[in-house]
């Protein structure tokens, strides 16, 4: 059959692979030959489930939005991963890389991260273990996200500024990477997201599974089964989607949205639809879809939401917008502005701006009275607060 | 024969620093758009042996500070691969050292590789080195491609790099191997300790078909003389990109000397 994972040498379809420099195929090399075997470890696999109940608060809800589900007249239900420690989904990922880490031997960690949610949840899973964290931010995102900088800091962690190129998320992941060419033997590199080489978009995911995981336990209890029709996430590189997906992949009845942000419109020329936008490349060790100039460079998004607003998207996705498997959707920020919000009154939610891209979708695309679509609700809005006070001026 | 092998099968190269290999790697468009062919020309009057000219990419992840701001610089300037291929055209009419373009994968991919490769061929290019096209990757799409445009892709290796690994990258190699001095990315270390030297020895000891010449970290008479103790030869980049960034292209002589 037909299988949307990755292959064993980490290609999806033709995306994915690992186009590293020499420098850090060792580095790639011990954590592709380790991480399978490590996370098939009884002890491994114990802590791992143990943190995700006892730290991050797993299994977190999977909620019948009635109101919302009124308004747009089918079966919403949204899967809480607001309600994480740290106010997202990526701590599942980061207290995943933190146990492989450790059982490689590796005693620093280095993250890159947009928003600085990805850095937060890194600096709180190396703060738990007692681990040296240097997290690379671009110098812009610095100035933008105060407050996500004074958490990572109250972690322990050292917050570096990227300076180089746009000095936003590509680059700070061109950083860490540079930090780990220089310090290839005694460091782990945690990425945020599906995104990078082989093994990392195929781990990310596997750690992400989680969500997938819960869903369907979850559905077979309240609606008798475990598939619902639709599962909706949005995508930046993708790591919440490769999560809520991952069990439902080969699952052909069950439709896949992915939802990108078109920013100020696809064709306005500040945008992160990827799909839309990008033509077959390689960035960050991973060959898929970006967006880049005819001359190959590689060219700089732009979306009201920090976690979307990366230039490429995981190989995952790539293939699954390639083959047809999943629907890509667009949004942009006025309407995910409007969707936020939206939930705030009718469910007394307020959703972090990149899941809002996901929840404005009802909108435009309807679904069947007695479709079950689960929306994956990646992460709270609180971090968003000053983004929010300033769109609505309240 | 292609003139990379060529160069390096000389019979008889002179003793000392003399003999071995300098090769110099410039950013394309940098400091000014049109410097290239003047770099080119000054560079071989001067004796320097083979030229990596450096196709400039918006997120070079193995390069230091020095090499990302000329890439960024030459961007800015307007170079891209075409404008580059149209400077290079008519440059086999003045120069006969070996030409090498060193770059990062996506450009190649976008402009198709193929389609470069054949312009390579028609310019008079000798080889390539593109750090994030794997060995595996390289073997199996586009080996055959390189080969039939009469290009040598140059492989690197690192102070980590598995003896098994190196003996495999020698197989695919032809012309030299690009031995990266550390573990760093470009411009980065001053000097090279014991742990460089016993790394020296070790890949001399391998006894490899291809010669080898050593990158990263060189930017003085004196850490390329320590390069060139057990390696055929060595390469300047940074130190030559700040050598412009200071002096422009009119004193390339200058610096060239001061190494050799």
């Amino acid at each position: 059959m037909k299988s949307y994972h990755a292959d064993e040498r980490g290609y999806y379809g033709e995306f994915g692979g690992a186009f590293i420099p020499e420098m850090l195929y060792p580095n790639c090399e011990e954590l592709r030959q380790n991480y399978l075997g490590i996370m098939e470890e009884p002890s491994f696999k114990e802590e791992f489930h143990q943190l995700l109940k006892d730290y991050v608060g797993r299994p977190t809800p999977l909620y019948f939005a009635k109101r919302l589900s009124e308004k747009y007249n089918t079966k919403i239900y949204l899967k809480r991963e607001d309600l994480c420690h740290t106010g997202a989904h990526k701590v599942n990922n980061t207290i995943g890389q933190i146990l492989m880490a450790k059982k490689l031997g590796k005693n620093r960690i280095i993250a890159e991260t947009g928003a600085g949610q990805h850095g937060v949840a890194t600096a709180t899973v190396c703060a738990l273990m007692g681990i040296q964290c240097v997290v690379y931010m671009g110098e812009i995102d610095i100035a933008r996200q105060a407050p996500n900088v004074a958490r990572m800091k109250m972690l322990g962690a050292e917050v570096r500024p990227a300076t180089s190129g746009s000095k936003t998320l590509k680059d700070a992941t061109n950083e860490a990477i540079r930090d780990w060419i220089n310090n290839p033997v005694d460091t782990h590199y945690i990425i945020g997201s599906v995104v990078g080489p082989h093994p990392y978009p195929d781990m990310v995911a596997r750690f992400q599974s989680v969500i997938s995981e819960e869903i369907k336990n979850q559905l077979q209890e309240k609606e008798g089964r475990e598939n619902p029709d639709y599962v909706v996430a949005c995508v930046g590189g993708g790591s919440n989607a490769a999560g809520a997906f991952y069990h439902y992949l080969d699952v052909p009845e069950v439709g896949i949205i992915a939802v990108e942000a078109a920013g100020k419109g696809i064709h306005s020329g500040e945008s992160a639809a990827t799909s839309a936008l990008g033509k077959v490349g390689i960035i960050h060790g991973s060959k898929t879809l970006l967006m880049q100039t005819q001359d190959g460079q590689i060219t700089e998004p732009y979306s009201i939401s920090a976690g979307l607003d990366y230039p490429g998207v995981g190989p995952m996705h790539a293939h699954l917008y390639a083959s047809g498997r999943g629907e890509f959707i667009s949004i942009t920020d006025d309407d995910a502005m409007k969707a936020g919000l939206g939930l705030c009154k009718l469910e007394g939610i307020i959703p972090a701006i990149e899941s809002s891209h996901a929840l404005a979708i009802f909108e435009d695309r309807k679904f069947k009275e007695d479709d079950v679509v689960v929306v994956n609700l990646s992460g709270r809005g609180d971090k968003d607060l000053q983004n929010y006070i300033d769109y609505f001026k309240l | 024969m292609n003139r990379i092998k060529q160069k390096l099968q000389e019979d008889n190269p002179p003793a000392g620093r003399a003999g071995k290999i300098l090769s110099i790697y410039f950013s394309a468009g940098y400091p000014n758009l049109d410097d290239t062919v003047k770099i080119i020309q000054d560079l071989e009057k001067n004796g320097v042996d083979l030229i990596e000219i450096g196709l400039p990419f918006s997120d070079p992840l193995a390069d230091g500070p020095t090499i990302q701001e000329s890439s960024t610089a030459a961007l800015k300037n307007g170079m891209n691969t075409a404008l580059l291929f149209e400077q290079l055209k008519d440059i086999r009419k003045t120069v006969s050292i070996p030409l090498i373009l060193m770059g990062y994968f996506n450009p190649v991919l976008q402009y198709g590789v193929e389609e470069f490769c054949a312009k390579c061929e028609e310019i008079g290019i000798d080889g390539l080195i593109l750090p994030d096209l794997p060995l595996d990757v390289y073997k199996e799409e586009y080996e055959a491609i390189f080969k039939k445009h009469g290009l040598i892709n140059v492989f690197l290796i690192t102070p980590q790099t598995s003896d098994e690994r190196i003996k495999a990258i020698d197989d695919a190699s032809e012309g030299f191997i690009y031995m990266v001095s550390s573990a760093s990315t470009t411009g980065a270390k001053q000097g090279f300790g014991t742990e460089q030297s016993d790394y020296f020895e070790r890949i001399a000891n391998m006894d490899l078909k291809n010669p080898q010449i050593v990158g990263f970290g060189i930017s003085n008479a004196e850490t390329f003389e320590q390069a060139t103790k057990k390696a055929k030869g060595a390469i300047i980049g940074s130190a030559f990109i700040k050598h412009l960034t200071s002096n422009g292209v009119d004193d390339i002589g200058g610096f060239v000397k001061q190494i050799r």
